[in-house]
């Protein structure tokens, strides 16, 4: 277990300079994430129309491994459909909780892009909420969405 | 008195010595390392004397009984009690505190009553009380914290009116160390008639406390946070108030008598003993009293604010530190951040050195908003610290300094 499989160049650099950071002006969904152990606090704001996820961004304040989660996620989860970002949210939990089948091929890795930096959280289990913190906050946003079923029908 | 050998009577440093992985143990305020003394009174009590207390009427129980009892006065004397049936065992400090906000709180207060608590309060003295309020319609009042982390006496004096029904306090705050002047404050509640609560969860294992020199009518604390066993922890009430006071809990060994649809009670402290109690922990906090006895609770305190001072000096340099600590009197706490480096990554990066500290909240959500963070590292000391693990922890603060560096951002367009 190595500082350095946690505190990647990555993490850092997303850390300290985060992607999508603020608030979506018009979002169609908002959800509040806290990690009551550490104090982790993020607000998620999205735009989501017709399934699609059109614009995220986050906001609040927490360590480097929450921080840069929500960056990397807002990146990745942006022009995906929500039916595409729940499944991407599984292959990253297994990725996170070293859960993940050692037959996973390359192609999950290329999907999951720079969330692969934090693989290394999966040696810290204390830590690993604070990379979930973000996903599961995505993904209590998603409950407020309609369906894609509903919504897309004309 | 020699402190630099204290190590060894703790054997979990020589069990992670002899695993390659020295310990560097920095979190003494949320619990403390247990010394063999007090392993060994466990095991012995198991091995020989175990049995349930005050009800069998053959020789092993009296046996228990009377050593469960013994505690209750060793104890009731090291915090300087008028009596032994003035203390109560308790799990903790939290379910001392509970205790009298249920069986007093309940009872005693009415819609518009006020109870004054402080901006440095742990959660176990904020969370009972907002539930009675919620109960009986009393209202909170807040003291002040002043920007040199002492409470603001004033701002007490301003909210003690006829309505204060209870002043409840903490003794030494687990996140700054500040002391606070309990006497002092004790003699101001009782002057407007209130009541007067103290959380002595960080005051007992780290000084002398003397109850009756402070006048307090309840004084709760922990026994694992001083040398003792988990789940086992005392709640020194004044007797005339016991005497008066509801039960908190019912069951067995709290009563007299009972019929079907009736029962009285026994007199406190078994009053609010009910069930079979913690004995080996009891047990077991009668030895570590008997073990910080050895060392003295004076020497206790001059060492560890001697250590708190010396850690403050070492780590004052360190690239972007706030300390929050009192600059008068403080103790063998130290909270602080780091400006480029979050306390949960702190604690990871000196986690990865053998050295474990506590970063978050601390239980203490509302003293983070008033010291406008969102959390703090922490190490606190102990008897068993030396000044070779506040190096240790200097070395791992500056480490942490240096990994979160402010940087360009990196040169990749996504």
């Amino acid at each position: 277990m190595s500082l350095s499989d946690l505190f990647t160049e990555i993490i850092i650099d997303h850390y300290q300079h985060p992607h999508n950071h603020g608030v979506v002006v018009n979002a169609t969904q908002r959800s509040r994430g806290y990690n009551e152990s550490c104090g982790d606090d993020i607000e998620l704001t999205l735009v989501v129309k017709n399934g699609i996820i059109e614009d995220a961004k986050f906001s609040g304040a927490g360590c480097s491994i929450s921080q840069a989660s929500a960056s990397i996620m807002t990146d990745l989860v942006k022009g995906k459909s929500v039916e595409e970002v729940k499944k991407l949210a599984e292959k990253f939990y297994a990725l996170v909780k070293g859960t993940q089948a050692e037959t996973a091929d390359d192609s999950v890795e290329e999907e999951l892009g720079d969330a692969v930096a934090l693989k290394g959280v999966s040696k810290f289990p204390v830590r690993v909420k604070c990379a979930t913190l973000s996903w599961h906050t995505l993904e209590d946003a998603f409950k407020l969405v309609p369906t894609a079923g509903t919504a897309d029908k004309k | 008195m020699a402190f630099d050998n204290l190590k060894n009577d703790f054997p979990i440093f020589a069990y992670w010595a002899s695993k390659g992985k020295p310990l560097v143990y920095l979190d003494s305020a949320a619990t403390t390392q247990k010394p063999r003394r007090v392993i060994d009174a466990l095991d012995e009590y198991y091995s020989k004397f175990n049995a349930n207390v005050h009800r069998g009427a053959y020789e092993l129980s009296q046996i228990a009984t009377d050593m469960y009892e013994e505690s209750r006065t060793k104890v009731a004397r090291f915090i300087n009690a008028p009596k032994p049936e003035s203390l109560i065992f308790t799990r903790n400090t939290t379910e001392s505190i509970n205790l009298v906000a249920y069986a007093w709180g309940l009872n005693n207060l009415h819609k518009g009553d006020e109870i004054i608590l402080t901006e440095m309060e742990h959660h176990s003295n904020l969370v009972p009380w907002h539930i009675i309020s919620r109960h009986t319609g009393a209202v909170l009042k807040f003291i002040r914290l002043r920007d040199d982390f002492q409470l603001d006496l004033d701002s007490l004096k301003q909210n003690l009116n006829s309505k204060t029904k209870v002043v409840s306090i903490v003794h030494v705050s687990n996140v700054l160390g500040t002391i606070n002047p309990v006497k002092e404050i004790t003699r101001l509640a009782h002057e407007t008639g209130a009541i007067c609560i103290i959380d002595g969860a960080q005051g007992v294992p780290h000084m002398v406390v003397d109850v009756k020199e402070i006048d307090c009518d309840f004084y709760a604390f922990s026994g694992h946070k001083m040398c003792g066993p988990t789940g086992i922890g005392g709640l020194y009430g004044r007797y005339e108030l016991l005497e008066r006071m509801e039960p908190f809990l019912g069951g067995g060994e709290m009563i007299n008598e009972v019929y079907p649809t009736t029962s009285n009670y026994a007199k406190p402290p078994h009053k609010f003993e009910a069930g079979t109690p913690n004995i080996a922990g009891a047990v077991g906090l009668k030895a570590a009293v008997e073990y910080l006895e050895t060392i003295g609770m004076q020497n206790v305190r001059e060492y560890e604010a001697r250590l708190g001072n010396y850690a403050a000096q070492r780590l004052a340099d360190i690239d972007g530190i706030h300390i929050y600590r009192p600059a008068e009197n403080g103790t063998g706490v130290i909270s602080l951040t780091i400006d480029a480096a979050h306390p949960h990554d702190i604690s990871s990066i000196l986690d990865s050195e053998g050295i474990a500290i506590r970063a978050g909240h601390h239980c203490a959500q509302p003293l983070m908003r008033t010291l406008h963070v969102q959390a703090t590292a922490r190490a606190s000391f102990y008897i068993y610290n030396n000044e070779s693990d506040i190096e240790a922890l200097a070395v791992g603060l500056e480490k942490a300094a240096t990994i979160f560096k402010p940087r360009e951002k990196a040169n990749v367009v996504k």
